[in-house]
């Protein structure tokens, strides 16, 4: 017999035997690259893995996945995520799912999967339109967006998912880009890190449906200018020559420029230990073009987790009053006996 | 015959009468403590080992305006030294608290019966409340057509607890108790287990417990002492199969039922589930047993409490979901998902009336369709129904066998007339109870590619369990190869796999017992029933073959598929008649099924079925004239006079 260990697993082995059936040029094949490069550095071997998504292009992800996966319905990826970790606290799951699935038919179990904080991954692909159905506006469309069903334009005010998960108190919360590859796969990599719901934002291009939507964000020419890095403990700098930072001015960020008497330390610094989600919530509302929309991880803080406190308490229980007896519990109580 | 207790009643000086059964209701305001009272009133007669079998019946709101006609709250049972299978049809004693109460159930108190009325809460404003212009027990009538008594009950609970310092609110909130105690000794009942309930509820509060037993007392000997009461009656033992028993309530016997399936397949039980009347008691009662291992999640919807579910039985677990009509039609599209998936899944159904939010507290069985045809595409799956609260514990475990052995959700249909009504159950030995066994296929090491979807002999596929080597594997809704389960839109494979499905639906039938039917093997007319019509179907049957009529019972578990000798028995009678408390529903699928000239007996009136409604449609069908009059005719000329009285008065 053999006592070489088995080779580590590489990218390609996470990867299933069927094909990719995403519309070429779609921002998803660089959001699974980055998984499947990201997935052997986690060591977790692969049937210990479950990828769950709703409906819509980004839920197809599963498929493409060697791990266990289960492809369901509209919007309740969360709720079957829930109780999947409630019962095998063992696995990791990964939710995946998209602005319409998330945010719109999905809406309710994002918010109450957040609030639970169950162990689970979340990653929004937010290409701000409608793709599978082929074309209606989302819940982050912008205001004023033509689509489909919007031949005049959308009128509803749009959702801004981070907003929405930290205003739940979501215990990690991050943005990246599916072109920004180093990125996106570091952000994927301190998500699966963390113990907790973690929510993760990717801006993703749909080029048949809503092609350009993050040009400011990944344009060479401007993304400078348009995107600040979070790095935690350091002051919000940006511009390509890093000469602009974000500054508080009472409770409201302000763009100001270094030199003339302001530096580095009177910027605000971002801390994502913060206990409170007031700092990263500010974060949040900085929208292209007023700000630098940030990216990278804006929270990471510890909380009790649904699954965890659920295990506990099944653990507590039995410790106390030992594992139930069935006969013993229907003997109980007022009984009479027929002879 | 022998009992765990002495429950023996305490000695009256009064004359006697046995008779063989009785049944009784308690009725007053929602705020009256009338549910209470007739859990009191049934455990103790169960514990003194008649047969029991209870109806409550109470409104929607929690506590609605005080005394009016939707404020009543109401709560029978049926105690008797025989066997009997309902909650009993005509009252033979009623017990009103107000106006409102004598108003909305004198009309099914019978003619003669005893009707007991605190007078203290029939004043001027009382009445009216309850729209009588007059008091309505002045009426000559009342006291002509029934044995009426009329007693103060809330002036002599203040007299027999004025020492005891509380205040004269408090001291009013006993009178249930006074008015438990009489019917006590109406009916030669023992008070010592509802001296041990008190003491156990109220612990900490022996005052509580004082007052309380200080009014049970009370009303006791009222019935003892007072004149107005001539004798009282003696209800013996009846004889059930020898074991012990205890009272259980139809949710909670399923709620055991469910754990018991657990066990015996070696699996954790999971329940996703959202509030909803008349299921919450399920969760209710499951959340209490985390040393047995059972999860509960209370979900933030419908939803999701079957997602979760179906994320458990993914995992491994046992999964359940519990709902009523309302919340099933919003589960629709993830029951669709879990057979599509072929995922093993307990989806509970409590019915109630409907449609929409319709009767919530009141019960009816016409979610049959919904069951069997409520999801969108070709979309079979297995129905099951429980036929009174004992049942519920077979049921579940039979549910979880089928669930288990075809990998399918399995619809479990019961309504709120069993999960809240109660009987005595014949405790089983839980290791005596059949096995259900489960295999999940073991990890694969040589690198060969795992089916999901390759199935065996009964069409069933392998419960592979996340974190198994080698079985890593993708599901979902969309259709899929069989075999392989890799997503596939071919036009035949589709046409292959919604027969695949519906056959391995069908393929239930061979693993589930012959349909066994009451009475003789072919004639005149059988009643086939479903649910929890099964006692008022029973004891008509029952009744009419006593009367020599050529008629037979036949009660389906099963709703789909139906036993593989449904047909047969079907065809060997002249006539098929199907009650249900719908329009027609199971009438609707036998008939198009078999094409079989069924005729219905149909009912939605928020209340199960009296036996002589059943036992007038079997003579009607047989050609006979109705041998009996339901109570509620029998006393509608002492109403219409007493209507009369009232106006004439006022």
């Amino acid at each position: 017999m053999s006592t070489t260990a088995p080779a580590p697993l590489t990218a390609a082995d996470f990867g299933s035997d069927q094909d990719v059936r995403w519309c070429p040029g779609c921002g998803d094949y660089s959001i699974l690259a980055q998984m499947k490069k990201v997935m052997p550095q986690l060591g977790i071997s692969r049937e210990n893995i479950v990828f769950v998504s709703g409906s819509g292009c980004s839920s197809r992800f599963p498929y493409y996945m060697n791990t266990y996966g289960m492809h369901s319905i509209h919007g309740r990826a969360p709720a079957i995520a829930t109780g999947l970790k409630s019962v095998r606290p063992d696995l990791q799951v990964w939710v995946i799912t998209g602005d319409g699935d998330g945010l719109s038919i999905g809406g309710n179990h994002f918010l109450h999967c957040i609030r639970r904080n169950v162990d689970l991954r979340v990653i929004m692909f937010n290409n701000r339109i409608y793709g599978l159905t082929k074309g209606q506006y989302s819940p982050t469309s912008p205001l004023g967006k033509v689509t489909k069903s919007t031949p005049f334009g959308a009128i509803d005010n749009p959702l801004n998912p981070l907003s929405v998960a930290i205003g739940c108190e979501a215990t990690f919360v991050a943005r990246s880009i599916d072109v920004n590859i180093k990125h996106l796969g570091e952000v994927l990599k301190r998500a699966a890190e963390h113990k907790g719901t973690a929510f993760v934002e990717i801006y993703q291009n749909c080029n048949i449906f809503n092609d350009g939507a993050w040009d400011y964000a990944t344009d060479k020419a401007t993304k400078a200018d348009t995107v600040i890095e979070l790095e935690n403990g350091k002051p919000l700098i940006f511009g390509k020559n890093k000469d602009k930072g974000i500054r508080l001015n009472g409770t409201e960020p302000e763009i100001v420029e270094l030199g003339k008497g302001i530096t580095a330390d009177d910027l605000l610094f971002h801390n994502e230990k913060s206990p409170e989600p007031t700092l990263a919530y500010l974060l949040s509302r900085m929208r292209h073009p007023e700000f630098p929309e940030p990216i990278g991880v804006f929270r990471d803080v510890d909380a009790p987790k649904y699954d965890v406190e659920l295990n506990r308490q099944i653990e507590s229980a039995r410790a106390k009053k030992g594992e139930g007896d069935l006969n013993a519990l229907f003997n109980s109580g007022e009984t009479w006996t027929v002879a | 015959m022998s009992t765990t207790i002495a429950p023996e009643a305490p000695a009256t000086h009064k004359e006697v009468q046995h008779i063989p059964s009785a049944t009784v209701r308690f009725a007053g305001d929602s705020g009256d403590g009338m549910q209470l009272t007739g859990e009191q009133f049934t455990r103790t007669s169960a514990l003194l080992g008649n047969d029991v079998s209870t109806f409550p019946d109470f409104p929607a709101e929690i506590r609605a305006p005080r005394g009016t006609l939707a404020g009543v709250s109401g709560f029978q049972v049926h105690f008797s030294s025989t066997d009997i299978y309902t909650p009993g049809d005509a009252l033979d004693a009623l017990v009103v608290m107000n106006p409102a109460a004598l108003k909305t159930n004198l009309t099914d108190l019978r003619k003669g019966g005893v009707l007991i009325a605190n007078i203290d809460n029939f004043e001027k404003k009382d009445n009216e409340m309850a729209g009588y212009e007059a008091n309505p027990l002045d009426s000559e009538v009342l006291e002509h057509t029934y044995q009426l008594f009329k007693v103060p009950m809330t002036k002599i609970v203040r007299e027999a607890l004025k020492d005891t310092g509380m205040g004269v609110k408090e001291i009013d909130r006993c009178k249930n108790f006074f008015a438990l105690g009489l019917v006590y000794w109406l009916y030669g009942r023992d008070m010592e287990p509802t001296a041990r309930f008190l003491q156990e509820k109220f612990a900490t509060k022996p005052e509580i417990v004082d007052a309380n037993m200080k009014a049970l007392k009370a009303g006791w000997n009222y019935g003892e002492t007072t004149d107005a009461f001539a004798s009282s009656y003696q209800i013996d033992k009846a004889k059930l199969p020898p074991g012990k028993y205890k009272n259980i309530m139809g949710n909670v016997a399923l709620a055991y039922g469910l754990m018991t399936a657990a066990k015996l397949s070696g699996k954790e039980l999971f329940l996703g589930s959202y509030p909803i009347t008349p299921a919450s008691d399920i969760l209710h009662e499951l959340s209490k047993f985390k040393n047995y291992g059972v999860r509960t999640f209370q979900a933030e919807d419908e939803i999701a409490a079957i997602c979760s579910a179906i994320g458990a039985a993914y995992g491994g677990h046992m999964a359940i979901t519990t709902s009523s009509g309302p919340g099933i039609a919003l589960k629709g599209e993830a029951i669709g998902l879990a057979l599509m998936l072929e995922l093993p899944l307990l989806v509970i159904n409590i019915q109630r009336g409907g449609p929409s939010t319709g009767l919530p507290t009141k019960t009816e069985q016409a979610d049959l369709f919904q069951a069997i045809c409520g999801r969108n595409g070709e979309s079979p799956v297995p129905v099951i129904a429980c036929r009174s609260p004992a049942d519920c514990f077979d049921v579940a475990q039979e549910a979880w066998r089928i669930a288990s052995r075809f990998m399918t959700p399995v619809m479990l249909l019961s309504d709120g007339y069993i999960a809240n009504g109660s009987e005595p159950w014949l405790i089983p030995d839980v290791n005596k109870l059949p096995k259900i066994e489960i295999k999940h296929p073991g990890p694969i090491e040589n690198g060969d590619k795992f089916l999901p979807y390759k199935r065996d002999e009964l069409l069933a596929r392998p419960w592979a369990l996340p974190g198994t080597k080698g079985l890593m594997h993708r599901i979902g809704g969309l259709e899929k190869q069989d075999i392989t389960g890799n997503v596939n839109y071919e036009p035949a494979n589709h046409q292959h796999m919604v027969n695949t499905r519906a056959k391995k639906v069908e393929n239930v039938a061979l693993e589930i017992p012959l349909q066994e039917v009451e009475g003789p093997a072919s004639g005149e007319l059988l009643v086939l029933s479903w649910g929890g019509t099964f006692g008022a179907c029973k004891t008509a049957v029952g009744a009419c073959l006593n009367q020599g009529l050529s008629v037979a019972h036949c009660h389906l578990r099963w709703l789909n598929p139906y036993p593989r000798n449904l047909e047969k028995i079907l065809r060997s009678y002249k006539k098929v008649l199907i009650p249900e408390l719908n329009m027609g529903q199971l009438r609707t699928f036998i008939r198009a099924k078999y094409l079989i000239d069924a005729q219905g007996l149909n009912k939605v009136q928020g209340k199960p079925f009296a036996v002589q409604e059943v036992v007038n449609a079997i003579r009607q069908q047989l050609g006979l004239g109705s041998n009996g009059q339901p109570a509620r005719e029998g006393t509608g000329a002492a109403l219409a006079a007493l209507a009369a009285a009232g106006e004439s008065a006022g």
